[in-house]
């Protein structure tokens, strides 16, 4: 006991404890991390399908369910049977017998049409008979979630065009066919018929422009009527052919067994991608694994975000933060060499510096405040009033987008490169400076050849890790642009290629969006798990890539001094 | 040596360029302070902005006169005006039966309806209908009653000017009915043995449906209220009441009846002083629910007035106090009336005008001076002079933003009112305020609501209070874990493991909120709440067992126990950590249901009444806890790390042991950076949004349960600013809230900047 009040008097034990404190800070970060990342991107593994027979609510029968088993969880027996109706839980007493814990799984069974629902909760005790037929296929659908069943036939204009045999090949061959055409689709509707319906608007406005500064001549008005028409008839060209395609791409059709027996026909242009998973081999689905997940990043979403791709949410996030970059790196350098090599460092100075050190610590969302109200309504506002006045009512900068999104982010991330650049030129060794003065250089010159190229290298480390923080940011942008579902990018071919007023997605409010808003959270769970990792990966690397650009950059001047 | 020409230009090329290098170099200085400065100024805007954005909320009341005119038309009595909705046109109804559309700026008729036209005789009262003020419901001297609504219909002109062209329509038919002549109203008072009188005044209420009547009526020495419920097709003509009654009023001759919205209570106000309550949701069995005499004996009511919605009755007397009551239920679930709150006024009232979308109210004193009063907000808005001589009627328009008065003289006098933002005092910000509705003083948030006659709930308390109990349960798991690991990353961690941490830890930073706060909500908190007691056990038995296996390994021999120094501690107790919580999670269940009977949250609720909703504080605090243990790690760690070395190296030479060099020099010398560093995490704490928005429920609740939510500051302007209309009280209010963070997190950051650089100068001074 002496023995144990000694050591617990060494300190030793207090030693441990903070050592407690950092190993599980440790375990909680790489945890947490690692539990993203095997979540999300356990989302595009093909998993087996299975088949099994589970009670009916009657007890007396069995039916067939077919899905995948994504979840499992262990429930207390007792509790578990308090839950259960009299007649059941005699039934399952004598299933569990003296079990602790009851096992449950997650199937997801599809067929949303079908069911009503994707997920349903089994009790593996009930189970029997699970299978995993070679045959069972997983349809991606454009809507309703997946299907599961058993290929039949597959049909053109309702007549069976495929053997017993050749059905899955004549299946791939007729899927690709869509394929191209929803390509083809895709091209049209977003290509030549959006650029027309973009012109028509412009021509609108100009019409309404034209009659506000009173030189809608009948002139003019003729001059704006043509060309109106000229659109018009090229637009009816394209919507003949578009009409066209999608009588084309709804010419096949599969029937599908789903696992009750009933038959279900699935038109073609419904279907997205069709699997085997129980007859692949692992290469095989390391195959479709690494094409599922390209098509996750390049894909646009489906079925209310739940499903797809996150696409226009991954470009909105780029754009936005580029140019949030071309806005905050010459003002933020700026500022730290006006404070550093131009101001005359007093108290003043010194005060500058705390606040924009504080700055840092401002709550975002309340520069999401002050660019709705500054940048949106009082800027944004004035604009319209001033050059889109043909706009009326409706706002063109008036309204949160992609322009005043990046501003407020510009301003919420200055303090970041300002205070990195400012270490950067202390860290720029005085004698340096002096020699350049010396060889009878400007300071302007001693700046731009001397100091700048040194601090290269931490304008960067600030910049990444502005980049960084502006690509995790939700709170601000939803205020100021970020919206759900974004008809358009942000950036297209139609003249001027950048359309500043735009409202775009965002990884980060996708997630917020997906895992909070949407009607089917059990569906759309992996999804966003997989959008998280994208997001974590991205700010991972750049905050890397900012500690060894820092640490270099300090092994560098560290050889100067010396 | 003779110079050549040539040298002359070099000379002068060398010098234009020295001048252009000037230039350049003076023209670099220019642009950078300009640039410097504009960064800056953009930084005190953000300040400067919001603070313009708030001021208007507490800028009180004004009115400018805007014209003055004589009263046109006949030259009988004005007995009602009413303004249209944007305060051009207004409508005047005259004893005589003219109604006269005129122009408010100028007081020209711009349109004429006589009342004869559709068989009223002259027109004896006026009053708009309760529930669509748009609606004149007209009593004529025979008793007849016929509804009309003023209708303004808005078109444009050649020169784009908006034009309002005003008409006349008739709601429930153009027939007026005789109010007290039908079968059935007949053999009501013969039933009752009476006989209708004279008509004394009356108050109506109607929507496109019904038509509730309550006239007061002259009978014998005293009069009676004869309540009658009429059931309208929008356009028929009104027939026979469904349903009606008759209410005997003691004594008094004249009291006041004021008719609630949806016709559901009538109160009869006498002059002495008591009001009756009726209950008259059953209109053929009107019951009085209290009685009350609601100023002392000797005084008189002046005036009485029901506010927007009806719930409340303002009341002045002749001590010039204005007086706010409500029908509350009791103890006893007996209704009652309650006096809310009370006004000043400057001397006897005599007219009270509520206003028809707001809970404010107007009132003139008998020098015909003007008080603006907002009753949710407790507030004072404006005392004005004395508005002109002798008025006689007074009206306000829709949106109350017109004043127009009519004095003995027949003379007119409009005054434009600014009143933007009545709703908001310090009292209705922050303190307790007696909601319609309520039994007592609360503190509410609650900002819209579906229906018109809503009184808006803008008390920041609940929010600011929610927004500390985050930041305290947050800080109260981030600080140990965040000051410890930083003790043991600075002063005993190996360098070769201090390298990979304090990366580790800065990347831990810059995890997005949104995915701390998805996983909060989505996965944490499901598994808090299926295993609540193993998440409280791990609170026990992590630290007992680090401590257990520090024990345990000091009693293995010193050749193993050398093998991993103080430095790699952390490392090794990362396998022990997962164990330990394996076994919590194990144990756990077992425990609980020898414990809590299997089911701790339904224990709690049984044995305490502690109620447990899924998204709650324990949830926010981890969450937030986790997004704050870096910021306070890095900056506590710094600090740690840059005491001189030389002040350990004396405690250590002087025979102190390294916990003890710790706790006496390094600790001492470095808490004031510990201190900045809890300041600034508790400052990120306080902003933060997503997670708080994520993982709670974001219920306005003043309760410090660790088992309920909260709605945060932050996580409230990202929910309601989006759909705030702009400049409204609300869009202001909101900017309040941001300001308030603002405000805070910019003292705290500033305090722990402050505290830091003095640490920095002595440190440098050491």
């Amino acid at each position: 006991m002496n023995k144990f009040f000694t050591w617990w008097k060494s300190g030793a034990p207090y030693i441990w404890l903070n050592a407690g404190a950092v190993s599980i800070s440790l375990v909680v970060v790489v945890g947490l991390i690692l539990m993203i990342a095997a979540k999300g991107m356990g989302h595009f593994w093909l998993s087996d399908i299975v088949a099994l027979d589970y009670r009916t609510s009657a007890l007396e029968d069995s039916t067939k369910l077919v899905g995948e088993i994504t979840g499992t969880e262990f429930v207390d027996a007792e509790q578990y049977l308090d839950s259960l109706s009299p007649e059941i839980k005699a039934k399952a007493m004598e299933k569990i017998g003296d079990a602790r814990t009851v096992e449950r799984w997650l199937l997801k069974t599809g067929n949303r049409e079908i069911l009503g629902r994707d997920f349903r909760w089994l009790d593996s005790f009930w189970v029997t008979n699970m299978q995993k037929p070679k045959d069972l296929l997983m349809i991606e659908r454009v809507e309703w979630g997946n299907l599961y069943g058993t290929l039949q036939s597959v049909q053109q204009a309702g007549a069976q065009v495929s053997s017993q045999a050749s059905r899955w090949e004549e299946f791939q061959t007729r899927l690709q066919r869509v394929d191209d055409l929803r390509d083809d689709i895709r091209k049209l509707e977003k290509g030549e018929m959006s650029a027309i319906s973009f012109k028509l608007e412009k021509l609108r406005l100009k019409g309404k422009r034209l009659a506000l500064e009173n030189k809608n001549t009948p002139e003019a008005l003729k001059q704006l009527g043509q060309q109106e028409q000229a659109l018009y008839a090229e637009y009816a060209v394209y919507r003949k052919e578009l009409a066209d395609l999608y009588q084309q791409i709804a010419r096949d059709s599969v029937v599908i067994e789903v696992m009750d027996g009933q038959r279900v026909t699935l038109s073609m242009d419904k279907i997205v991608a069709a699997y085997l998973p129980n007859q692949m081999s692992v290469l095989e689905k390391l195959y479709h694994y690494i094409l599922r997940f390209i098509d996750f990043i390049v894909a646009d979403p489906r079925e209310a975000n739940t499903e797809g791709g996150i696409f226009p949410a991954l470009f909105g996030t780029v754009l936005m933060v580029l140019l949030m970059s071309v806005i905050v790196t010459p003002f933020g350098v700026i500022s730290a060499i006006y404070l550093r090599e131009y101001a005359s460092q007093g108290v003043m100075t010194r005060l500058v510096r705390i606040a924009v050190n504080n700055l840092a610590g401002v709550p975002s969302i309340v520069y999401g405040v002050f660019g709705l109200g500054f940048f949106v309504y009082f800027l944004g506002g004035s604009l319209d009033a001033l050059f889109y006045p043909e706009a009326a009512p409706a706002p063109v900068f008036g309204t949160p987008g992609i322009l005043w999104a990046s501003l407020t982010l510009a301003l919420l991330t200055v303090p970041v490169v300002i205070v990195s650049t400012e270490e950067g030129l202390s860290r720029v060794p005085r004698s340096l400076r002096e020699g350049s003065l010396a060889l009878g250089a400007t300071k302007a010159e001693t700046l731009w050849k001397v100091v700048l190229p040194m601090v290269g290298p931490s304008i960067m480390t600030g910049l990444i890790l502005a980049v960084a923080r502006a690509a995790g940011e939700v709170a601000p942008l939803m205020l100021v642009g970020v919206v759900k579902l974004a008809p358009e990018l942000p950036m297209d071919g139609n003249f001027p290629f950048m359309h500043l007023d735009r409202k775009f997605m965002h990884l980060g409010f996708h997630i917020y969006d997906v895992g909070f808003q949407s009607p089917n959270v059990e569906a759309a769970r992996p999804l966003v798990y997989a959008t998280s990792f994208l997001l974590v990966l991205v700010i991972i690397i750049l905050n890397l890539s900012a500690i060894v650009l820092r640490n270099r950059l300090r092994e560098k001047f560290k050889g100067m001094e010396h | 040596m003779a110079e050549t020409p040539g040298d002359v230009n070099a000379i002068s090329k060398v010098t234009f360029r020295h001048r252009c290098r000037m230039l350049i170099d003076k023209l670099t200085a220019l642009a950078i302070r300009a640039g410097g400065a504009g960064v800056i100024a953009a930084i005190i805007l953000i300040f400067v902005f919001l603070f313009i954005v708030v001021l208007p909320m507490f800028g009180g009341a004004s009115i400018s006169l805007r014209s003055e005119y004589p009263l046109q038309g006949p030259t009988e009595a004005l007995i009602y005006t009413a303004l249209e909705e944007s305060g051009e046109l207004g409508i005047n109804v005259f004893a005589n039966g003219e109604v006269l559309f005129f122009d408010l700026a100028t007081g020209l008729t711009v349109a004429t309806w006589v009342a004869e036209d559709a068989g009223l005789n002259g027109i004896k009262y006026v009053q708009a209908l309760k529930g669509n003020q748009n609606k004149l419901a007209l009593v004529d001297h025979d008793n007849k009653l016929l509804v009309l609504a003023p209708l303004y219909r808005v078109s444009f002109d050649n020169e784009n000017q908006r034009v309002l062209t005003p008409s006349i329509e008739f709601p429930y038919g153009d027939e007026p009915v005789a109010i007290l002549e039908s079968d059935y109203l007949n053999n009501l008072a013969s039933e009752n043995e009476l006989e209708y009188g004279e008509i004394l005044g009356l108050s109506i209420v109607g929507d496109d449906e019904t038509l509730t009547l309550a006239v007061q009526f002259n009978f014998e020495e005293s009069s009676r209220v004869l309540l009658a419920y009429y059931e309208a097709e929008e356009g028929d003509v009104l027939e026979d009441p469904v349903e009606a009654a008759i209410i005997s009023i003691e004594q008094e001759n004249a009291p006041i009846i004021l008719m609630d919205e949806s016709a559901l209570w009538l109160y009869i106000v006498s002059e002495n002083g008591v009001v009756r309550v009726w209950s008259i949701s059953d209109k053929e069995n009107p019951e009085l629910v209290t009685s009350k005499r609601v100023i002392p004996a000797n005084q008189k009511i002046t005036v009485a007035q029901l506010l927007l919605g009806g719930s409340s009755i303002m009341i002045a007397d002749d001590r010039a106090i204005v007086t706010q009551w409500m029908i509350l239920r009791d103890e006893n679930n007996q209704y009652n009336l309650s006096n809310v709150r009370a006004f000043n006024s400057y001397s006897t009232v005599t007219h009270l005008l509520p206003e028809p979308r707001r809970k404010s109210l107007l009132t003139l004193d008998e020098n015909n001076r003007a008080l603006f009063l907002h009753t949710t907000a407790g507030r004072e808005l404006l005392r004005s002079q004395s508005l002109g001589d002798d008025i006689e009627s007074i009206s306000l328009s829709l949106r109350a933003n017109m004043l127009y008065l009519v004095d003995r003289a027949n003379q007119v006098k409009v005054y434009a009112v600014h009143n933007e933002h009545p709703e908001v005092s310090w009292q209705a910000l922050w303190g307790r305020v007696w909601y319609e509705g309520y039994s007592g003083p609360e503190f509410i948030w609650q900002s819209s609501s579906a229906n018109n006659d809503f009184e808006p709930k803008f008390s920041l308390t609940p929010l600011a209070f929610g927004t500390l109990k985050a930041a305290f349960y947050a800080m109260l798991i981030a600080t140990p874990l965040a000051i410890m690991g930083a003790i043991y990353t600075a002063y005993f961690m190996a360098p070769a493991m201090r390298s990979l941490v304090k990366p580790g830890i800065e990347i831990m930073e810059a995890l997005p909120t949104v995915i701390l706060g998805f996983l909060a909500g989505l996965w944490l908190a499901p598994i808090v709440e299926q295993s609540l007691f193993a998440i409280l056990l791990l609170l026990l038995v992590v630290p007992l067992g680090f401590l257990l296996f520090a024990w345990l390994w000091q009693l293995t021999p010193v050749a193993i126990r050398n093998r991993i120094s103080e430095g790699w501690y952390g490392l090794a107790l990362v396998p022990v950590l997962i164990f330990l919580v394996w076994l919590t999670f194990t144990i756990a269940p077992v425990m609980e249901t020898l414990l809590f009977a299997g089911d701790l949250q339904s224990w709690m609720l049984q044995e305490f009444g502690i109620n447990y909703d899924q998204r709650n504080s324990l949830v926010v605090g981890i969450a937030m806890g986790l997004a704050v243990i870096p910021t306070i790690f890095s900056i506590a760690e710094d600090a740690i790390f840059s005491v001189p070395r030389h002040l350990t190296n004396g405690s250590l030479a002087l025979g102190a042991t390294s916990w003890q060099t710790l706790t006496r020099v390094v600790l001492l010398t470095a808490s004031p950076g510990i201190f900045s560093a809890v300041m600034i995490g508790m400052g990120r704490a306080v902003g933060e949004t997503m997670i708080v928005l994520m993982a709670t429920g974001n219920t306005p609740i003043m309760d410090f349960s660790v088992f309920e939510g909260m709605r945060t500051l932050s996580a409230n302007i990202a929910v309601e600013l989006p759909e705030s209309e702009v400049d409204s009280t609300h869009y202001r209010i909101l900017f309040l809230a941001a300001l308030v963070l603002f405000g805070v997190t910019f003292i705290f950051n500033t305090v722990a900047e402050i505290i830091r650089q003095r640490l920095r100068n002595r440190y440098g001074s050491l």
